[in-house]
């Protein structure tokens, strides 16, 4: 709870502080796209937090946009298939690759790091080799609940932010009230104790690359309408990277065990109006990238200051209390 | 003889508590002392003291007679103060000799400073020898046994000149063997002018070497014994405040039917050997060997957290289908695991989210109900963990306290209350008592008995003799990696559980 109370506040100071400095912030259009971009990658990123809190990461959703956009697109475009086909393909086409990335990691043992990076490599290259390095997109005609879920909005606010509010509240509730969502905590912090406790720690680990990936496949078909022109080389590249950022500045630990989904939302939302401030604030948006990872450092640098002296504090409270300092706390 | 090393009058206060209250020590040079008590005696913060991992409120220390302050470890170290950790502090993808010098790498002259292999060999070498630990420097330390790494840390502390070593529960990882030799080398330290402080739950040992026994309890001295005073009794007293008379409660002897029946197990330790026995409802079977014959994987087998290479295990005459931990659940067969910390307890989540972790999702009758659909039932969860805290006598602040902040022994009464809600018709219990105190082993023994009284099949791997023929009903003794005979209550003496351990001769029953 510390921790997203923590970096809430440096949220509201941040939108405060913008806002302060150029009204703009607070007009209803640009408020609007900022958090149409907060639902598009907070989608993803909560399934990012899935996998690291389970220890691993996953580095191949950026370029599986890529891919997914590139086969979405000609799905529809060029071979015709309804969107009530070419749609679910896709999600499932995903988890299916969840699946492939899960069994490696949970049963061959191999690290997540390596076999999401090679994901990350052979997506890519997949996608630009199907379209042949061709930009692909979805016209300006049809497809109109695609482009509702996308771009539309619901009374002012826009869908993508509805869908993660749906799909957060769902990850809340698996992550934090169900049974499956404790197991995800237990193999992340200790596996083999996970293990001596009677849980599928494989299916645990596995299953949430599958999650993840379910999720990266909804977001993936979003972000494709959103931009609604897919060139290979280049579509979702770095979005791994947000979503990982997002996840470890809203509290997960990549060593795993650690993480909440307030706390990746909330990530979200800082990085997009970081990203926003750098436009508002007529930085120049070379250094978008620079301004974004000096503050992540910084976040968690403050965050790792703060909780270093409140672990020395209670340590000796603790030492204090048991008198047994036979066990380190 | 004048004291070497003096603590006089230690109080050390923790926020809330008195951990040490006008507590001393003395140690003369060529002296061991051991140092019992109870955990939470205050022992370690004493030691911590001495190393200079805390600062004393109030008292003073003195080396050979000169008051000094001890501010960090490595002040204690300059004044030839060694700490032997539990858990040792050695590196295991490092040579032998670099970790004997790691810190303070000899160099040559030049301006690269390059190490000085050549000189690392040739002190450890000297270290080593004076230990009789026959390895080269040059071996990397994860070829070594845990006794040995254990050699490697003793080297390192001679190499800094150390004139006082701290062991703490040196010999609990330790196989009979090597205990042995351990205790030979603190003897030929002695000789050699190292004063020892000596640390252990093992009365057994502390007979054998110490010259002086110091207690603590309640962060107070308790009292000393000389040389010839030292025995199992007095030092139990002494801990204890009062005499242990009923450490083992014998069992009411009647054997049931049989409960479990292990036929031709082979684990991955061993696969040309086969393991069978029967365990009787009611009966509690020790399982005594040498460390490394193969008992807790025969338990971890049983329990499905092992490959099971070839055999059965049956329960009522059916075969059992054990692939996973969860299969063993069902079929009411529970593990209390060796190892509280890597396999007990998921040490930094709650008690409360220990004590339900196997019992989330039921597969047994009698299995609380802690979820429904799939979720959790927070306000079931919460009772059943102030239940099982109640049940076994947590000590803890609440149910919300993380596991890794709890002693030992606390850890592993949480450990008992998560497994034993289960309703388990068969427990395996796998050294339930290493490194807890008296008071608590006496705990867990009343505990075992309790279950067998109620017809539960017991399994006890124990390491500690005593321990295993105070509890047992029947021992099978396991040699590397097979069963080399059983002995019933009354045929068992320490010698023929020995000769059966090390292979010397078979005993059928």
């Amino acid at each position: 709870m510390r921790k997203e109370l923590g970096i809430f506040v440096l949220l509201l100071a941040l939108c405060v502080v913008v806002a302060i400095l150029n009204p703009k912030f607070v007009s209803a259009a640009n408020l609007q796209n900022t958090s149409r971009l907060i639902g598009l990658y907070g989608i993803f990123s909560i399934g990012l937090g899935l996998v690291i809190i389970t220890g691993g990461i996953d580095l191949s959703v950026g370029s599986l946009f890529a891919l997914q956009g590139v086969l979405l697109s000609m799905m529809l475009q060029e071979w015709g298939w309804p969107p009530l086909v070419a749609v679910p393909a896709v999600i499932l086409g995903s988890m299916a690759l969840g699946a492939f990335h899960g069994v490696l990691v949970a049963r061959v043992r191999m690290q997540p790091f390596v076999v999401t990076l090679c994901g990350l490599l052979f997506y890519r290259g997949l996608a630009q080799f199907i379209s042949k390095e061709a930009a692909k997109g979805f016209g300006s005609e049809g497809y109109e609940t695609l482009r509702f879920l996308a771009n539309g909005n619901l009374a002012g606010i826009p869908m993508p932010l509805v869908l993660l509010a749906i799909v957060g509240a769902l990850a809340f509730v698996l992550l934090h009230c169900s049974v499956y969502g404790r197991y995800l905590l237990a193999v992340g912090r200790n596996e083999d104790a996970a293990r001596y406790s009677g849980i599928d720690t494989k299916m645990v680990i596995g299953s949430a690359y599958v999650i993840s990936m379910a999720l990266a496949g909804v977001a993936g078909i979003l972000i494709a309408f959103y931009t609604n022109s897919i060139s290979p080389a280049t579509h979702g590249s770095f979005y791994e990277l947000y979503g990982i950022a997002a996840a470890v500045l809203g509290g997960c630990s990549l060593v795993g065990g650690e993480g909440s989904i307030v706390g990746i939302v909330i990530g979200t939302a800082l990085l997009q109006v970081l990203q926003n401030l750098v436009n508002l604030l007529g930085i120049p948006s070379s250094l978008n990238f620079a301004v974004m990872g000096a503050v992540i450092l910084l976040g968690v640098l403050a965050d790792r200051l703060l909780a270093a002296r409140r672990e020395r504090r209670r340590a000796v409270v603790v030492e204090g209390a048991s008198k047994e300092t036979g066990t380190v706390p | 003889m004048p004291s070497l090393l003096e603590l006089v009058s230690i109080t050390k206060r923790f926020p809330g508590v008195v951990a040490l209250q006008d507590v001393s020590l003395s140690v003369r040079p060529a002296e061991v002392v051991a140092l019992i008590g109870e955990n939470g005696a205050g022992k370690s913060t004493l030691m911590k003291i001495l190393g200079g991992v805390y600062q004393a409120d109030e008292g003073t220390l003195r080396v050979d007679g000169r008051d000094v302050r001890i501010r960090s470890v490595a002040d204690a170290i300059a004044l030839g103060i060694a700490f032997i950790h539990q858990e040792l502090n050695v590196l295991d993808n490092l040579e032998v000799g670099a970790n004997v010098f790691l810190g303070r790498e000899p160099t040559r002259a030049g301006p690269l400073r390059l190490i000085d292999r050549g000189r690392i060999d040739r002190e450890s070498a000297k270290c080593l020898a004076r230990l009789g630990l026959e390895v080269s420097p040059r071996t990397p330390l994860r070829d070594l046994s845990l006794a040995q790494r254990q050699m490697v840390e003793i080297a390192k502390a001679l190499s800094q000149q150390a004139r006082v070593l701290i062991m703490d529960e040196p010999t609990s990882c330790l196989t009979l063997t090597e205990t042995e030799r351990l205790l030979a080398t603190v003897k030929e330290l002695r000789a050699q002018g190292v004063s020892v402080i000596y640390i252990s739950h093992r009365l057994g040992e502390i007979e054998q070497i110490a010259d002086r026994v110091v207690a603590l309890r309640d962060g107070r001295n308790a009292g000393e014994l000389a040389r010839a005073e030292i025995g199992h009794r007095n030092m139990v007293r002494l801990m204890v405040g009062r005499e242990l008379k009923d450490l083992y409660v014998e069992g009411r002897g009647k054997r049931g039917e049989t409960c479990l029946e292990v036929r031709e197990l082979v684990t991955a330790a061993y696969p040309d050997r086969a393991v069978s026995f029967t365990l009787a409802h009611g009966e509690v079977l020790g399982l005594a060997g040498l460390v490394g014959a193969g008992r807790s994987e025969v338990a971890q087998t049983i329990f499905g957290v092992d490959p099971m290479l070839g055999g059965q295990v049956l329960a009522q005459g059916k075969p059992l289908r054990i692939a996973c931990a969860r299969d063993a659940l069902s079929a009411g067969i529970c593990l209390i695991p060796e190892d509280r910390r890597r396999t007990g307890l998921v040490t930094a989540m709650s008690i409360r989210e220990n004590l339900s972790l196997p019992a989330l999702r039921p597969c047994g009758a009698g299995w609380p109900r802690l979820s429904w659909c799939g979720l959790v039932r927070f306000g079931e969860e919460r009772a059943h963990a102030e239940r099982q805290v109640r049940d076994f006598g947590v000590k803890t602040p609440g149910i919300e306290t993380r596991a890794m902040n709890l002693s030992g022994g606390n850890q592993q009464k949480v450990v008992l209350g998560k497994w034993l809600a289960l309703q388990p018709k068969v427990v395996i219990f796998d050294e339930p008592t290493r490194g807890i105190d008296i008071g608590a082993k006496a705990d867990i023994y009343r505990l075992i008995r309790e279950l067998a009284d109620r017809g539960v099949a017991i399994l006890l791997i124990s390491s500690e003799m005593e321990e295993v023929m105070g509890v047992s009903d029947r021992i099978a003794v396991m040699h590397e990696g097979r069963i080399a005979g059983f002995l019933n209550r009354g045929e068992y003496t320490e010698e023929r559980i020995m000769n059966l351990a090390v292979g010397r001769h078979e005993v059928t029953a």
